[in-house]
């Protein structure tokens, strides 16, 4: 047991942790073609971000790291919203188009 | 049992992310991702971020996971793809070269500069307000409407303008009339 209290996990595992899951979700949206499965990947790189924020505020003591945080996800709000009012938008002239599909931007 | 609840929402938090790349379904990927969101949410009450955490919850697991539901729903894009096509050879190689190397790139200054910022043992609470379950609350909310209130406001213009856009852009135009 005192192993364990030993190895308390540091804001160093946070980052770490934050990094790979970053890792993570670039690949989702290099790999997936379908838009909104690539907006899931966006999402997963913000929490990232978010996660390596709040480790930071911790380590700095500073507030100010969650604050941050608090705007990423209303920003992040906003952006779910616009992005898929778009896809839904594309999706209702062509049904079933992949990201290959929609790459010139016309209508 | 910091590190127990570290190894729990971190295996959430990487089996969640696995699950949102790899599923070929999008509602199992959405679903992931709410795994992903509340593990998350776990790691932020386990570095006393009590309000994020519950913001994370309500806006995040709540409110966007529920929309992406709906549009998948909505579009009826919700049966499997096949994900094993791949029109470019060369793009799944050369994107897990790409992620491996921003893991390892990040991983190696986070780990070259552990030292480097904070002592390590910084602590949010003030003392006068260790003890206190709402010394979070209150010190994000002085921040909030005090440092960075102008910033508040303007996100106020911003969710305005994002709903109105999304309006506009999913408005369905009445044929047959002028385009108004």
């Amino acid at each position: 047991m005192s192993l364990l209290a030993a190895a308390s996990p540091t804001s160093t595992w946070y980052l770490l942790l934050a990094a790979v899951l970053f890792g993570i979700g670039a690949v989702g949206v290099l790999v997936r073609r379908n838009p909104l499965v690539m907006f899931m990947c966006i999402e997963l790189m913000l929490n990232a971000v978010n996660l390596s924020f709040v480790a930071l505020a911790k380590r700095l003591g500073d507030i100010g790291g969650q604050t941050t945080v608090f705007f990423v996800m209303v920003v992040a709000a906003a952006e779910v919203v616009v992005g898929l009012g778009i896809i839904v938008s594309i999706m209702r002239k062509r049904p079933g188009a992949t990201a290959d599909d929609i790459t010139a931007l016309k209508g | 049992m910091e590190l127990v609840v570290f190894v729990l929402a971190a295996a959430m938090v990487l089996v969640g992310a696995l699950g949102v790349i790899l599923r070929s379904n999008p509602v199992h990927a959405a679903l992931s991702l709410v795994l992903t969101l509340f593990g998350i949410a776990v790691m932020f009450v386990a570095q006393e971020a009590h309000f994020l955490a519950a913001v994370q919850v309500i806006v995040y697991a709540g409110a966007i996971v529920v929309l992406f539901l709906f549009v998948i729903m909505l579009l009826g894009v919700d049966r499997s793809e096949d994900i094993r096509i791949e029109p470019f050879k060369v793009q799944r190689p050369l994107a897990a070269v790409v992620g491996l190397g921003v893991i390892g790139l990040v991983a190696a200054s986070i780990v070259a500069s552990r030292d480097a910022i904070g002592g390590g043992s910084g602590s949010l609470d003030t003392p006068t307000s260790t003890g206190n379950g709402d010394s979070n609350i209150r010190q994000i909310a002085e921040s909030v409407f005090g440092d960075y209130v102008v910033a508040f406001e303007v996100t106020s213009i911003l969710l305005v303008v994002a709903v109105v856009g999304t309006v506009m852009l999913t408005r369905r135009v009445k044929s047959g009339k002028d385009k108004s």
